[in-house]
């Protein structure tokens, strides 16, 4: 059973935009899989339509078998979502905005006090219960509309840049929730700007750009499509000018005790590192230039510089 | 499944009527100060300078009106304010995403509109005690007369909210509309004082039988027959019903 489907998905906005051009996808039960795409390439509009917001022009989509059209009820009632943009109250108090939420979807009112006291506090947000939800810091409030996704046991959430503006360490400790939510068995769909964490997190993932699917396997496989990588070396003494290697064409010298190298596929990191200690450079340390996945997706993704700036 | 509508029922009920409660300073007391102001001006000051009218003093005509008013308003406010508030910051999104029938979501705001319509009637009434003596032909009516009307005005609202596109689109239909039609609805006078064709083109304001049948629920006597002013009354509502419900099912203003 797949936890969603979607079937040539179409939509085309009233100011005439198609922001989706014929989307087939589907996610397994269980999976953690991210929904990639640079800004406007049609995600948001793929998850509003799965989360019922927005009105579909054409095509199916079925939540564990159920078609949004005539079983909306039910699909519903399976899926939880975490929008991108803050949409709760902000005057209401943090625990009422998730006892609501758990209302809506016919939990009684015991349980639904009990399920958000458990989230609130597995999200750290118990101490904030009574605060209204607008004196949250940017972190707090994303951890609220997590809790508030929750709090009806979904069996698919649906998470649309969960981590945007969150810091590092408040981001790792999400991820670690997330998993404990995916390994629990619930099926997560995942959006983001950070390629780090989809390629962290994330079993599967689907590329989307300008409305269509440009890619969608497992994230081995994707990452497997990726045949160099790029390394920055710093070392210990100073260079007069970057050194010329045989089998590594691309060396770039950043600054005298800095290097970027381009390794390929078919040669490893010590092949590197022998052959510049052959030449009498000793690597202090080193680190990858960007991560593997965003360099794939701005391959994939590239557009000409004038149609960004458009 | 009925259960669990009725649990989001009750939770957008509970919801809308803890909004108004939470801010009672502004949605119960203005109303309340208002009419107690219509009294001292209209009722006792103007009022004793034109004696009686339809058989009554001119204070005991007046106060079933200024109920009437404080329920129309206040019924038609809580739900245009909160529903638009709620399409502005977007937390109706919390609904759509939701299993919630859209027949719910209708119910539960009406509800929470008829809440505030009654609970300012009722304290707008407790006031109205200060300047008149008044006894009630037909609590029966009052009740069914200011419920039927709250729920109207209720709808009325959420028509307003869905097709608002800013807070200016919010209070156009209750300053340019609805005052109007209240204040020319025979609050202050009865229709009889007008020449026959102004009589016949104030029958024209559906809130003239509002206002006439609960008077008719205080004292007995009105311009219009009660039946005549149920169904009208009934009429509306069923329209508004039938135009609530299409129009969430579309998601105008609410859905792309």
């Amino acid at each position: 059973m797949y936890a969603l489907e979607i079937e040539n998905l179409h939509k085309t906005y009233a100011s005439g935009l198609q922001a989706l051009k014929g989307i087939d996808l589907k996610v397994e039960t269980g999976d953690f899989f991210a929904l990639l795409g640079p800004n406007g390439a049609g995600k948001s509009t793929c998850i509003g339509i799965i989360s019922g917001l927005v009105n579909k022009t054409a095509g199916k989509v079925r939540i564990f078998g159920h078609s949004i059209d005539d079983e909306f009820l039910v699909a519903k009632s399976l899926l939880g979502s975490v929008p991108q943009e803050f949409n709760f109250n902000t005057f209401e108090p943090v625990e009422e905005i998730v006892v609501n939420q758990a209302g809506y979807y016919g939990v009684p009112a015991r349980i639904a006090r009990q399920e958000t006291e458990r989230y609130l506090k597995q999200l750290g947000l118990w101490q904030h219960r009574r605060s209204q939800a607008r004196r949250l810091s940017g972190g707090m409030k994303r951890r609220l509309m997590i809790a508030r996704a929750l709090v009806h046991k979904p069996q698919l959430l649906i998470l649309d840049e969960p981590t945007a503006g969150v810091d590092i360490e408040l981001r790792r400790a999400m991820w670690d929730f997330l998993d404990q939510i995916n390994d629990r068995g619930t099926t997560i769909i995942l959006t983001t700007h950070y390629l780090e964490e989809a390629e962290r997190m994330c079993r599967n993932v689907a590329i989307i750009d300008g409305g269509s699917i440009i890619q969608n396997s497992s994230m081995k496989s994707l990452l497997k499509q990726l045949n160099s990588e790029t390394f920055v070396l710093y070392l210990r003494e100073e260079l007069a000018q970057a050194p010329r290697l045989e089998r590594f064409d691309n060396v770039v010298q950043l600054d005298p005790q800095i290097i970027e190298v381009e390794v390929p596929e078919a040669l490893s990191i010590n092949d590197l590192v022998g052959e510049l200690e052959a030449r009498g450079i000793v690597v202090e340390r080193m680190r990858n230039k960007v991560n593997r996945l965003e360099e794939l997706f701005v391959k994939m993704t590239a557009k000409p510089d004038t149609e960004m700036l458009a | 499944m009925l259960r669990q509508f009725w649990i989001a029922y009750l939770t957008i009920t509970r919801k809308e009527i803890m909004r108004f409660t939470r801010i009672w300073i502004q949605t119960i007391i203005p109303p309340v100060v208002m009419v107690a102001l219509y009294f001292i001006i209209f009722g006792n000051l103007i009022g004793q300078r034109i004696g009686e009218m339809d058989g009554m003093s001119y204070v005991d005509f007046i106060m079933p009106g200024l109920v009437m008013m404080s329920i129309i308003t206040n019924s038609y406010a809580n739900v245009v304010s909160s529903f638009y508030g709620a399409k502005y910051s977007r937390h109706i999104e919390e609904m759509q995403v939701a299993p919630v029938p859209n027949l719910v979501i209708l119910l539960g705001f009406v509800t929470g509109g008829v809440a505030r319509g009654l609970s300012v009637g009722v304290a707008v009434t407790l006031v109205s005690l200060l300047f008149t003596e008044f006894s009630v032909h037909s609590p029966a009516i009052v009740l069914l007369v200011a419920l039927l009307t709250s729920c109207l005005f209720a709808m009325a609202g959420l028509i307003n909210a869905i097709f608002a596109n800013s807070f200016d689109d919010i209070s156009i239909v209750p300053t340019f509309v609805l005052t109007p039609l209240t204040y020319l609805g025979g609050i202050f006078y009865s229709i009889k004082l007008l020449p026959e064709f102004w009589q016949q083109v104030s029958l024209g304001n559906p809130i003239l039988y509002m206002v006439n049948s609960f008077r008719f629920g205080f004292r007995g006597a009105s311009d219009i027959d009660l039946v005549t002013a149920l169904l009208v009354i009934l009429s509306f509502i069923a329209v508004l019903f039938a135009v609530c419900l299409v129009l969430l099912e579309r998601g105008t203003g609410i859905r792309q």
